[in-house]
């Protein structure tokens, strides 16, 4: 299997100080908020990795970062072998980004409600020149439509005509009209009632099977985690904690966070039985906790944890960054 | 059984337009009995919500009850004026809402906004009340609560205001609360102690709950029975294990199905075709029938009402057609 994405410590910070003029009238110092901090990861061609963490936790920073919506401050990310920030710049960069597309969360906010749908679905055709003449391209749109379960008919209609999950096919429409190779999913289904969930993530896969399209997937639901991605990274404060691929996380998740995730869970299958509930909150990420940014809810936090940060490493075939993990103190 | 706390019957809720009434709640019936909690399941648009407005007595207008009882411990409450209604709210009915942010007024320190709702409902002195507040606020696990009783809103995070939220539903010792998602907007570690506090809390002060939710986990933690409503009827109700692991309307099964587990991977989730009709194409017969794999020409002519199929009961003409055992 060859790699056809790669993340090597890729960082991201925001400034987020006061104004100039606050900060010299009031003494404010700058602030950096390290959204996202030394994140390597690699994903097979054909493969789907899910990125699973809080709020906060960084990981829809990281989806920007790989579409170069924006510019990290540290690291890179590799394409099919380039170095995407180099492409992104120079004149290869519009091929590129034909490979490469993006689903939002919100299938309200990421279509424009003054176009119709088949302005929508064609504008990526147009924009890369890949059909030509009104009629082929009206083809194209409606094998696409057709793809995702709509009619072509629906081509004449605006997004307000149809509901979320409808909604959401047109999104994944306009996202396969280039026909990439890595689409990044931002909580695709997130919005969505669950038995339209299952609708969007069954079209999900079926296109991944037909095409062998490559999936960064990212969510916060771990069931839906669980049913689509073959790798899971767990996220916490800009950091991966854990990666694993998907059976041996959820089967014996060693991280103490991932466990603190998945005992949390409300599940159906489970119904009844008693749950730890999850101690504390996630950290002000303006002012992480040092060493390990984990150690003020974890169960099995010592001195070590509280000075020294533990970096990602491998634990039994497992990448894993925890103290308490490599010790074997668990 | 003891008598139920709450009694809804034959409810119907309409929203009348230019162009006829829309029927949001059609002939919705159930009961709460005293420390029960009862989940509310459906898709958006399902009514859930409504059903939880309509017995706190907050359905916006235009919305109105066109005809049906709310009772609560056996007094009609749906007919009562405006300020009748107003101390009936809070004192013995407190409510939760989705978010927590929009549920507390950003320019009161959550202290004042508790004495407030403490003094409206329970006759006592300020200083009784702020005494009351922070044992409150302690009961929800709000750390350093004298401290941070003085704060505002703004000052905590989503789940420690939603902690703020239940303290505020509880001040007044209500024997019912109606909660309207009230995880959906935290995050899932957060979820998680939401619903533990507020099973814990409510089972302290001996309170029935409504637990409206799209989140069937949720339900199946907290509830002890469930109430699945589609396309403003309930389709289902009876105990929860029951609805889950035995449910007996095709909707309900379909629900179930479509929700990823994490117990067993699948390579496909069993999916339910379409959506659900809108409030002015609502289908004649069944009005699941056009989405259900089972639907017979009786189901597109006739509407069932619940009928008992096992330990729950459902409105669907299969039961009738193959009576389960122990029916």
């Amino acid at each position: 299997m060859t790699t056809l994405v790669q993340a090597v410590d890729l960082a991201k910070v925001f400034d987020v100080s006061a104004p100039w003029l606050n900060r010299v009238i009031e003494g404010k110092s700058r602030q950096f908020v390290h959204a996202v901090d030394g994140v390597s990861f690699s994903i097979e061609k054909g493969q789907t990795l899910a990125l699973v963490g809080e709020s906060g936790c960084g990981k829809s920073t990281v989806a920007r970062l790989l579409v170069g919506l924006h510019e990290p401050t540290r690291g890179h990310v590799r394409f099919d072998g380039h170095d995407t920030q180099m492409v992104w710049n120079s004149a290869e960069g519009r091929a590129l980004r034909r490979r490469i597309q993006m689903i939002f969360q919100d299938p309200y906010a990421s279509l424009n409600p003054r176009w119709s749908v088949r302005d929508i679905v064609a504008e990526p055709l147009t924009e890369h020149n890949l059909v030509s003449g009104e009629s082929r391209l009206r083809e194209r749109v409606a094998e696409l439509l057709h793809r995702v379960g709509l009619a072509p008919a629906d081509m004449e209609k605006f997004p307000h005509q149809f509901s979320g999950g409808q909604r959401q096919r047109i999104s994944i429409a306009r996202a396969l009209a280039t026909e990439p190779e890595f689409l990044i999913c931002d909580e695709p289904t997130s919005a969505l009632d669950v038995s339209v969930q299952a609708q969007v993530l069954n079209i999900m896969k079926d296109l991944q099977r037909e095409r062998g399209l490559t999936y960064l997937f990212i969510s916060h639901n771990l069931a839906v985690v669980r049913h689509v991605s073959d790798a899971v990274g767990v996220m916490y404060l800009g950091r991966l904690v854990e990666l694993a691929d998907t059976e041996t996380l959820f089967s014996t998740p060693r991280h103490p966070y991932t466990r603190m995730l998945l005992d949390a869970i409300p599940d159906i299958a489970m119904s009844g039985r008693a749950r730890t509930p999850v101690q504390g909150e996630v950290p002000n990420p303006l002012n992480p906790p040092s060493g390990c940014s984990f150690h003020p809810r974890c169960p099995l936090a010592n001195d070590r944890c509280r000075a020294e940060r533990p970096a990602l490493g491998n634990v039994g075939g497992v990448q894993i960054a925890c103290h308490a993990v490599s010790e074997g103190r668990q | 059984m003891t008598a139920p706390l709450l009694e809804v019957r034959h409810l119907r809720v309409e929203f009348p337009t230019r162009r006829g009434s829309l029927l949001a709640l059609d002939d919705v019936s159930f009961e709460i009995a005293p420390g029960e909690i009862l989940g509310v399941v459906g898709e958006s648009g399902a009514g859930k919500s409504l059903t939880g407005a309509s017995i706190i007595g907050l359905l916006e207008p235009p919305g109105r009850i066109a005809s049906g009882e709310i009772l609560l411990d056996g007094r009609r409450i749906d007919n009562l004026p405006h300020e009748a209604m107003r101390s009936i709210r809070g004192r013995q009915i407190g409510a939760i809402f989705q978010d927590p942010l929009t549920s507390l007024n950003p320019l009161y320190p959550v202290g004042r906004q508790l004495i407030e709702t403490i003094q409206t409902h329970l006759n006592m002195s300020v200083e009784a009340a702020r005494a009351r507040a922070v044992a409150l606020l302690k009961e929800t696990g709000i750390p350093a609560a004298e401290a941070r009783i003085d704060q505002y809103p703004h000052q905590f995070s989503g789940g420690m205001r939603q902690r703020v939220v239940i303290a505020l539903a509880l001040a007044a010792e209500p024997k019912l609360i109606v909660a309207d998602e009230p995880t959906t907007a935290l995050d899932v570690s957060i979820q998680a102690q939401i619903i533990s506090l507020l099973k814990r809390l409510t089972k302290q002060h001996g309170a029935a709950v409504m637990l409206v939710t799209h989140d069937m986990g949720v339900i199946a933690e907290a509830s002890d029975r469930v109430a699945v409503m589609y396309a403003g009827r309930i389709v289902e109700i009876g105990p929860v294990q029951e609805v889950i692991h035995h449910p007996a309307h095709p909707y309900t099964a379909g629900l179930m199905g479509s929700i990823p587990s994490m117990g067993k991977a699948r390579e496909r989730l069993l999916q339910i075709d379409g959506t659900m009709p809108r409030l002015n194409a609502i289908p004649g017969g069944c009005a699941f029938n056009p989405r259900c794999p089972h639907a017979t020409e009786r189901c597109r002519r006739e509407r069932p009402d619940l009928m008992q199929a096992g330990q729950t009961r459902a409105a669907c003409w299969l039961i009738e057609s193959s009576p389960r055992s122990g029916a």
